[in-house]
């Protein structure tokens, strides 16, 4: 059995982790700079997050690799070094989840690919695929446990990730969440209902609702999800920790580690079971997290 | 049903709204059928772009505004309206009619954000305008260099992360200190703005969407005419 499939087949709530480039941007990541970089560049402080986040008792730690593909590479000039990030970001994170004592999955971090799919748009969907596989490819290599496909507005890109995944691996397990963020669909014009009868059906490991504009929206995703959703379904929720507002040039999320907490609470309520937070959350937020679901949580 | 439509039938008025109706849905052969059979009734090039295609693209835009459409049917539609503007281009600048504007946009230095400035360039050439599309990560000198070269009415500026929004400010001021800002319209957008920040900026104009950058470009171009 797989480190996914032996978390999960305890009883319990999951706490996953929170998030990542908006702490490195507090740790010098230049705006606009490539995240992916630092795996290689500075794989130190990229730990630091993930023991942060260990340390607040998340059982599922991703990898630093959200943009890690090469169309969004390319932006950086750095399309060539897709499979050298991915295989570092996941090497970083088993590191530290084996200090940790080895409790913890990893989870290689997929995000969207940066552009629109034709007919729409003018990405090609086996042009997608080829890059989410090459992505996924070298997170297999690196050693994750689990493929986490976040932060997608539309279900035929959702395909192609999915598609490209399964061509890097016939069987890991795959996780896919989508982002709600406009009127309660996606940017793309996806509800959670549609989300979820479309994603359920195509044999993935979980799925949810990640980003957004906070935790009140996504308490409301995951009721629809879970109200459409079969009842073997896992659910998974990462909100985000508001939305920014700017203070004197900085970003500010407005949620604080309280207001976190009783996101927690009522995610849980609302039908999630894998539990984290993602743009501007830090491991303060996820220790109060874990605080509010103390006794409901794997331990 | 549209297709079995036999658009030399109808009656100018209502082959206008059907048009309309197409645009909307996407259909982009029928709107070029559309826009041929207008020519060929001798509608000016500029009042079928007017009332029929920006018209049309109006309605699309109200509706996204207000959550009706989503990303995709706006794309669809604005294909549409790129699909009847390319026979109108050549004949419009043939007969000489007033252009409504060009559009400068383009995502600022530090960010490399695409797809909001992406559909407001495709929503400002659905509303008739000629937008020059600079791309991602664009300094302020470069802004400058297009201002100068392209002359537009209008400079859309966009930005995702809240930390390349102020670099808006440095083209603002870069483009001041040129000469260049008294009589360009500057539009600012993008995920973390608001109008107190683009005040602060002193920008013309802060647009929440793709929709309200169509709605404020028109309206502050029509102030700044009378």
């Amino acid at each position: 059995m797989g480190a996914w499939e032996t978390l999960l087949g305890q009883p319990g709530l999951i706490l996953a982790d929170g998030g990542m480039g908006t702490v490195l941007m507090g740790l010098g990541l230049q705006s606009g700079g490539s995240p992916e970089l630092w795996n290689v560049e500075h794989p130190d402080q990229v730990g630091q997050v993930h023991r942060g986040y260990l340390q607040a008792g998340s059982r599922i730690i991703l990898t630093n690799t959200f943009g890690c593909n090469r169309l969004r590479l390319g932006l950086h000039h750095l399309q060539d070094r897709v499979v050298e990030f991915s295989r570092a970001g996941a090497q970083l994170v088993r590191k530290e989840v084996e200090a940790a004592g080895g409790h913890a999955v990893v989870a290689g971090d997929i995000g969207p690919s940066g552009g629109i799919l034709a007919p729409l748009g003018e990405l090609e969907p086996a042009q997608a695929v080829d890059a989410f596989a090459e992505q996924a490819g070298g997170l297999i290599e690196g050693g994750v446990d689990v493929i986490w496909i976040e932060t997608l507005s539309s279900l035929e890109e959702m395909r192609a990730a999915v598609d490209g995944a399964r061509r890097a691996s016939k069987d890991i397990p795959i996780v896919a969440t989508m982002t709600f963020d406009t009127r309660g669909r996606t940017m793309m014009g996806v509800t959670p209902e549609q989300a979820v009868r479309e994603l359920s059906t195509w044999g993935l490991a979980a799925i949810g609702a990640n980003c957004g504009n906070g935790p009140d929206e996504i308490v409301d995703v995951v009721q629809k999800m879970r109200a459409a959703a079969p009842p073997e379904a896992t659910l998974v929720a990462k909100a985000n920790a508001g939305v920014p507002t700017l203070e004197e040039g900085r970003a500010v999320y407005r949620a604080g580690p309280e207001e976190m907490a009783a996101y927690a609470i009522a995610v849980s309520r609302a039908g999630a079971r894998i539990i984290g937070a993602c743009c501007g959350s830090t491991p303060r937020h996820l220790e109060a997290m874990a605080g509010a679901l103390k006794g409901k949580l794997i331990g | 049903m549209s297709d079995e439509l036999d658009l030399t039938k109808l009656e100018t008025p209502e082959l206008i709204d059907q048009m309309k109706d197409d645009l909307y849905d996407g259909l982009a052969d029928h709107v070029v059928a559309g826009v041929n059979e207008l020519l060929r009734r001798k509608m000016t090039p500029h009042d079928v772009l007017t009332k029929a295609l920006v018209a049309g693209m109006d309605a699309v835009g109200v509706d996204f505004r207000d959550g009706v459409l989503f990303v995709p049917e706006v794309l669809m539609a604005a294909k549409s309206m790129k699909a009847g503007m390319e026979i109108l281009r050549p004949k419009l600048a043939e007969s000489g009619a007033p252009q409504i504007g060009t559009m400068l946009v383009g995502t600022v230095k530090g960010d490399i954000h695409d797809i909001g400035k992406n559909l407001v360039a495709m929503m400002m050439e659905g509303a008739g305008f000629k937008v020059v599309n600079l791309g991602i990560n664009i300094d302020a000198d470069a802004f400058v260099a297009a201002v100068r070269e392209h002359k537009p009415a209008i400079l859309g500026l966009s930005a995702l992360l809240t930390t390349t929004m102020p670099y808006m400010g440095i083209v603002i001021k870069t483009l001041a200190d040129a000469g260049l800002r008294k009589d360009l319209i500057v539009l600012v957008g993008g995920a973390p703005l608001n109008a107190a920040f683009a005040e602060e900026i002193e920008a013309d104009a802060y647009c929440r969407d793709a929709a309200i950058a169509v709605e404020t470009a028109k309206k502050l171009i029509s102030i700044r005419r009378s």
